[in-house]
C-alpha cells in the first residue's frame, strides 16, 4: 500500500504500465477543458482511493490540497496528456473538482487582477 | 534564498480551490537560465512536467499492424508563486527546443506576457521566441542575462541587434539573484498593463482590425 501522495514504484524500474494503458489509449481529453493552470482538488480522497484504480488512487492524493494540472502531472510523474484524461475521468465521477485558468476576455484588459499581480510581486 | 521549508510533510501553503491562477512565461535559448530564474523567485522547487508527442508519419508509411510510432518527450519547468490564496502565479519555461511549437500554443493560451532571456554570446538562440511572441501579440520584455557580469553590449545595442519595437522594455538582469528576477517581473507586468491600457483606449481601432479579419 503506498502511503499518501506516492507512487508506488521508482524511476529506476521505469513504468510498470505503458502510460496510455491507464488511459485505455486515450490521449485527448476536450470535456472539462483542463490546462495547464487549471486547479484541481480531491473530494475525500481516503473514501474515494477505495474504489479507483491504484494510478487514479494517487491522483487523488496529490491533488488533496489543490493543486494546478501541471503541477499534478509533475508529482505523479506522468505524461500532460496522461494526466488530463484521468483527471477528466475523476472529475466525471465527482472525485476531483476544478477550476480553469484565467482567461482574457477580448478588448476587455482584466486590469484589476494585473495590478494584483503586479503588488504581490512588489511585495515578494 | 526561499525561506519555506522543503519539509514535504509541511507544503508552503498552496492556493485555494476558487483561486484565480495566472501565468507568465519564461522564454529563450537552451541554456540561458530559464530555470535558475524560475528557482529565484519561485516558493515550491522547480517542477518538471512532461508532454509526449506522437510523431505521425504524415499518412507515407502505411503502418496498420505496426503502430508503435516513435514518440518523443518535451519537458517544461515551472514554479509557483502564491500571491495570497485568492490568486497565484506560475512561471513556465517553455521549451528549449523550437519544433514543439504546438505545446507553445499551449503554454501561451492565457499567459498576461513573456519574459524573454537572452544571452549576447547567443543572441540568435531567443529569435524564434521573439517572433512567436510578436506574431501571437503576447506582451513580453527582454531580459538579458549578466552572467559574469561582463556586459559587452548597452541595451541600445542589444534592442537594434534583437530588432524589437522601442516600446518593448530591454532590462540587464542576473537570472540567478531573486531581486533582479522580481525586477524583470514587475517589468513585465507594468508593461503588460500598459499594452492593455493601450489597446483599450483605441477600441474603434480594435474593431476596424477586427472587422477586417
Amino acid at each position: 500500500m503506498a502511503s499518501r501522495g506516492e507512487v508506488w514504484f521508482d524511476d529506476a524500474a521505469g513504468p510498470l504500465v505503458r502510460p496510455y494503458a491507464l488511459t485505455r489509449g486515450r490521449t485527448q481529453d476536450d470535456r472539462y477543458g483542463l490546462d495547464l493552470v487549471t486547479l484541481v482538488v480531491s473530494v475525500q480522497p481516503a473514501v474515494h482511493e477505495r474504489i479507483v484504480e491504484p494510478e487514479y488512487a494517487d491522483v487523488l492524493w496529490v491533488c488533496e490540497h489543490p493543486l494546478s494540472v501541471a503541477e499534478v502531472a509533475a508529482k505523479i510523474d506522468l505524461p500532460l496528456c496522461v494526466v488530463k484524461v484521468m483527471l477528466a475521468d475523476l472529475i466525471e465521477r465527482n472525485y476531483v473538482i476544478y477550476r480553469t485558468g484565467w482567461q482574457p476576455v477580448r478588448n476587455t484588459p482584466d486590469m484589476d487582477t494585473m495590478q494584483k499581480v503586479l503588488d504581490g510581486i512588489r511585495k515578494l | 534564498m526561499v525561506s519555506a521549508s522543503s519539509n514535504p510533510s509541511s507544503p508552503v501553503a498552496g492556493p485555494a480551490i476558487d483561486a484565480i491562477a495566472v501565468k507568465v512565461l519564461i522564454s529563450g535559448g537552451f541554456g540561458v537560465g530559464k530555470t535558475t530564474l524560475v528557482s529565484a523567485v519561485s516558493e515550491i522547487v522547480p517542477l518538471r512536467t512532461e508532454e509526449l508527442i506522437t510523431e505521425l508519419s504524415n499518412g507515407v508509411d502505411d503502418v496498420s499492424g505496426i503502430e508503435d510510432k516513435s514518440t518523443t518527450t518535451v519537458a517544461m519547468d515551472f514554479g509557483r508563486i502564491t500571491i495570497n490564496p485568492e490568486l497565484v502565479l506560475y512561471l513556465f519555461g517553455t521549451p528549449g527546443q523550437d519544433r514543439f511549437w504546438f505545446m507553445w500554443d499551449e503554454l501561451a493560451r492565457g499567459a498576461l506576457g513573456a519574459i524573454v532571456l537572452v544571452d549576447t554570446r547567443r543572441l540568435d538562440a531567443c529569435f524564434a521566441a521573439i517572433d512567436y511572441f510578436e506574431q501571437r501579440q503576447l506582451p513580453f520584455v527582454v531580459g538579458v542575462n549578466c552572467f559574469d557580469g561582463d556586459q559587452l553590449y548597452d541595451v541600445d545595442e542589444i534592442r537594434a541587434a534583437l530588432d524589437i519595437d522601442s516600446f518593448v522594455p530591454v532590462i540587464l538582469c542576473d537570472a540567478r539573484e531573486r531581486d533582479s528576477t522580481k525586477e524583470l517581473l514587475v517589468k513585465l507586468m507594468e508593461h503588460v498593463m500598459a499594452t492593455s491600457r493601450l489597446a483599450d483606449s483605441v477600441p474603434a481601432q480594435q474593431a476596424r482590425s477586427s472587422a477586417a479579419t
